[in-house]
């Protein structure tokens, strides 16, 4: 098992290096095979009307001057053995893990996405919890109540909840329950937990219910279509005639074998999530990291796009990891094979 | 449709009318506080709400970041407006509604600028008694220091770039970082710690303009902490920062140490300001129209999504005004790609240009703006009203003239040609597409070239070489002033020196030795009502010259705060005066 995850993680970290590489070359490489200079990519970091002297010296600044794999291994070098920066009137150090300063606020993006990071931790956590209840809850009673109106109703709402995009809900619910009904915390007014938990539970509530809506919805639906096809099993039919309570038989047996295909669904879902729940984060003004790489990419601010880029990364395989251990205490075919 | 599904289908309705019917407008203002009747326009040239009661909270909102917080390395009209509430530049604009507005009065110094060389060295002597919040004094050479850091544009990118224009600094000076020691009392001279004297390079009448700058806020040397002075800077207006979550948000308070008396134009009305960054621009829009946010500090006006909103509803309406933003959006017209080198066949495109056409791409009259003759807009001291190439009653262009221009440029059946257009602009791409139709009109063929927007100077159609071999005789184009003035809007888009064979200048077409001339005279004009003539004619001498087709003078709509008092639009800044405002 330890071998397992040791070469698990290693088979990580060449991932996130090939993914850095990619990101790096779509910012830099690309742009310069289709003509961009050095002063060219500087434009975007310098103020309105900026004269050819400045956009050279922040070209040199920011170091667009040197080839590309020198840049990259700059920036690389900063992640494990941390950097020097220039601020002006002196320097200082960047300690590694240092994944640069931004080229937009000049401001180091590791303690950025330290700070962002338990927003979308907060946030991730709480819809997940939501949704994961109403939405398995829900499939399952559907499946056991086929044909009612009850299933009709859930599949009917779950279907829109898939439909209906988040910066819809979300924008309609702010609209509703925030400035009309004033019954939730308006958008960007988040507290931190550390700060005052009743008031993190007020300003995460909307943006909660609205993710965990869409996501249950579709949850509701696997988990339908998998007790469907499950309790249709010869060993269910096995299970009821050997005289197991109805509770047993659902629970046990049938709602244990339909997990296995959702657990892999929520190891990404709740992965990509903790990279940045980005269409709730913008709607909600959420400053986690999801709003933080929207902020970067429209800013062009590479060193933050690389930086969220990781940690979202990360977070896909380990949540991916962590999924596939949990095969073995769910599914126990899994163990004997 | 069994009975079941029945009532389905009508709960769902019933709960759709329900939820548009509270999303119509907030029409209820009883919760304003405000005691002004709100009506279209009621802040603009004049004051709403007016009051001095004091205390409350002022909550604005940003849709992005400020490039800085830092007075050196700051360019946005916002920032220049909402910096006046944590520092003191030399001169600032009046706090007034009105052409008032645009008045320069001194804020730190105690009078305008002396010239006594008709414009060449400018003194100016500081207020008495005027602290920073740690209760230490403002010292001249305070201001010096803050002007000749802002110089290290590898520090401080982001501010304008005029005190290196005009100072007469020594060769090769890169600000106090890393010319240290380097003497530069050619530059800035500080004979006692109340007095700053400017040498300049070149005579330049306006010199009091650069002294209204955020960049002569003073900084204190041993508390500058180069980029990172942002984080914190030391106030030496009313409000200090409290908490500053750079990208996040940030907050003010009252500033112990700063004096009325020092200060006789702002009131400091609210206790505190609370500003968030990066938030969604349509929940801004919504939190305004429901009174949860006041302000959108961009002052750029509402989102689209709202714009509907608040047209058809005149109650919303009324909550709003439309100030011009001293802008011009434009379109390039340039002599240098054939056959519009030659001024006949630039008339027949001024000629055909449907101008209402134009305004139409921009939004129409109130999110667009009005439809332009000039290349100063109305904010402009200097600004004439005049049409050399009226457009027909119906503003839709002028046919029989046009052709008249075509045959006297020897192409009577027309040309062929490419307009250019930033590809992330609808309303650019809109713009393109009407001269497109409207042009065809007289046989002027236009084809669509889109550039992406960060190359769109440097690379397109701001690089006169790709210019002339790919020949785009069109460009759509706009500038806003930066402040108002015949120089801060004129001198980078009429002043053929500004461009430069390598790109990157907002000047694409207007290449006349005799309007470069009278820039220069213009500039060493100390007497303010002859240099605003001057302005006015070297507009009209550009617009005969044909090198710029006017579209509209821009405008905004902006949601007027519901709980605020002496709410109106400064013209120096087209915004709230962020200065004057209180709560109710």
């Amino acid at each position: 098992m330890i071998t397992y995850i040791i070469r698990r993680l290693l088979a990580a970290v060449l991932l996130l290096f090939i993914v850095s590489a990619a990101v790096f070359s779509i910012f830099y490489l690309v742009p310069r095979l289709v003509g961009a200079t050095p002063e060219t990519l500087a434009t975007r970091y310098v103020g309105r009307s900026a004269t050819p002297e400045t956009v050279n010296l922040i070209a040199h600044k920011l170091g667009f001057y040197d080839p590309i794999w020198v840049q990259y291994g700059r920036w690389v070098k900063g992640i494990f053995l941390g950097s020097e920066y220039d601020y002006g009137s002196g320097t200082e150090q960047c300690p590694a893990p240092c994944f640069g300063y931004s080229f937009i606020t000049r401001q180091p993006v590791w303690p950025d996405l330290l700070d962002r990071l338990p927003v979308t931790l907060s946030l991730a956590v709480g819809a997940a919890t939501l949704w994961v209840i109403f939405g398995v809850a829900t499939g399952v009673l559907s499946a056991l109540r086929r044909g009612s109106l009850l299933d009709r109703a859930a599949m009917g709402v779950s279907l829109a909840g898939v439909s209906m995009p988040i910066f819809f809900t979300g924008l309609i619910s702010l609209l509703v329950f925030s400035y009309q009904l004033k019954w939730t915390a308006a958008g960007g007014s988040y507290t931190p937990f550390t700060e005052n938990p009743g008031d993190w539970f007020y300003s995460l509530l909307l943006p909660w219910i609205v993710l965990a809506f869409q996501f249950s919805a579709q949850y509701a639906r696997l988990t339908r279509a998998g007790m469907l096809e499950t309790l249709g099993e010869d060993y269910i039919r096995t299970a009821r005639a050997k005289g197991l309570p109805e509770r047993a038989v659902t629970v046990q047996h049938g709602l244990r074998a339909a997990l296995t295909p959702l657990l892999t669904i929520f190891g990404l879902d709740f992965g990509l999530l903790l990279g940045g729940a980005v269409l709730t984060e913008q709607v909600f003004s959420l400053p986690g990291l999801g709003k933080y790489a929207v902020d970067a990419i429209t800013n062009n601010d590479l060193p933050k796009v690389l930086g969220v880029t990781m940690m979202a990364a990360l977070f896909v395989v380990v949540a991916n990891l962590v999924v596939d251990l949990l095969y073995a205490v769910v599914d126990p075919r899994v163990r004997i094979n | 449709m069994n009975q079941r599904t029945r009532v389905l289908v009508a709960a769902t309705a019933a709960l759709a009318l329900s939820l548009t019917a509270a999303c119509g407008g907030d029409g209820d203002d009883s919760s304003s506080g405000s005691k002004a009747k709100p009506e279209f326009n009621a802040a603009v040239d004049k004051i709403f709400n007016p009051s001095d009661k004091k205390g409350g909270t002022i909550r604005l909102a940003n849709a992005g970041d400020w490039d800085s917080l830092d007075p050196g390395d700051t360019y946005y009209g916002y920032s220049w407006d909402f910096l006046r509430l944590y520092g003191r530049s030399l001169l600032t604009f009046k706090p007034s509604a009105g052409q008032d507005g645009n008045e320069l009065i001194p804020d730190l110094a105690e009078n305008l600028g002396e010239t006594k060389d008709n414009g060449k060295t400018w003194t100016y002597k500081l207020r008495k008694g005027v602290k920073y919040e740690d209760g230490t004094e403002v010292k001249a050479a305070d201001v010096k220091y803050a002007v000749l850091r802002s110089l290290d544009k590898e520090t401080f990118p982001n501010g304008p770039d005029y005190f290196r224009q005009f100072l007469n600094l020594p060769e090769g000076y890169k600000g106090p970082y890393k010319s240290k020691g380097v003497n530069t009392d050619s530059a800035i001279t500080t004979p006692d710690d109340s007095t700053v004297v400017f040498h300049l390079k070149q005579a330049f009448g306006g010199f009091d303009y650069l002294a209204a700058l955020t960049q002569t806020v003073p900084v204190p040397e041993s508390k500058d902490k180069g980029a990172n002075y942002k984080q914190h800077v030391i106030s030496t207006g009313p409000y200090m920062f409290d908490q500053n979550n750079l990208g996040k948000n940030f907050t003010l308070k009252r500033n112990p140490n700063w004096d009325q008396g020092t200060d006789p134009f702002r009131k400091a009305l609210p206790d505190a300001f609370e500003v968030s960054l990066n938030v969604n621009p349509d929940d801004i829009d919504n939190r305004l129209l429901s009174g949860d946010l006041d302000i959108d500090v961009v002052g750029t006006g509402v989102q689209p999504a709202t714009l509907g909103r608040v047209v058809g509803d005149p109650t919303a309406k009324a909550g709003t005004d439309n100030p011009y933003q001293s802008r011009l959006w434009y379109t390039s017209i340039v002599g240098t790609v054939k056959p519009l080198d030659n001024i006949d066949c630039r008339k027949a495109v001024l000629y055909a240009a449907d101008r209402t056409g134009y305004q139409t791409a921009f939004g129409g009259p109130l999110a667009g703006g009005d439809l332009a003759s000039t290349i100063m807009p109305p904010t402009i001291p200097g600004y004439q009203k005049y049409d050399l190439y009226p457009a027909g009653p119906d503003n839709t262009g002028d046919v029989a003239k046009a052709k008249e221009a075509l045959a006297a440029c020897g192409q009577p059946n027309g040309f062929e040609t490419n307009i250019a257009y930033r590809a992330e602009r609808p309303k650019e791409k809109a713009t393109a597409e009407s001269l497109q139709q409207s042009l065809a009109r007289v046989g002027i063929k236009l084809t669509l070239k889109p550039f992406p927007q960060g190359d769109y100077f440097s690379q397109y159609a701001g690089n006169p070489p790709y210019v002339k071999a790919n020949n785009i005789g069109l460009a759509t184009n706009g500038w806003g002033a930066d402040w108002n003035d015949g120089f801060g809007y004129l001198s980078q888009i009429v002043d053929s020196r500004v461009i430069r064979e390598t790109g990157g200048s907002s000047n694409v077409s207007v290449r006349d030795p005799q309007v470069d001339k009278m820039l220069d005279e213009a500039l060493g004009l100390t007497d303010a009502k002859a240099r605003e003539a001057k302005w006015g004619e070297i507009d009209r001498k550009v617009m005969e010259d044909a090198f710029i087709l006017p579209g509209v003078y821009a405008k905004a709509l902006l949601i007027r705060p519901k709980k605020l008092t002496n709410v109106y639009v400064n013209p120096a800044y087209n915004m709230y005066d962020y200065v004057a405002l209180g709560v109710a």
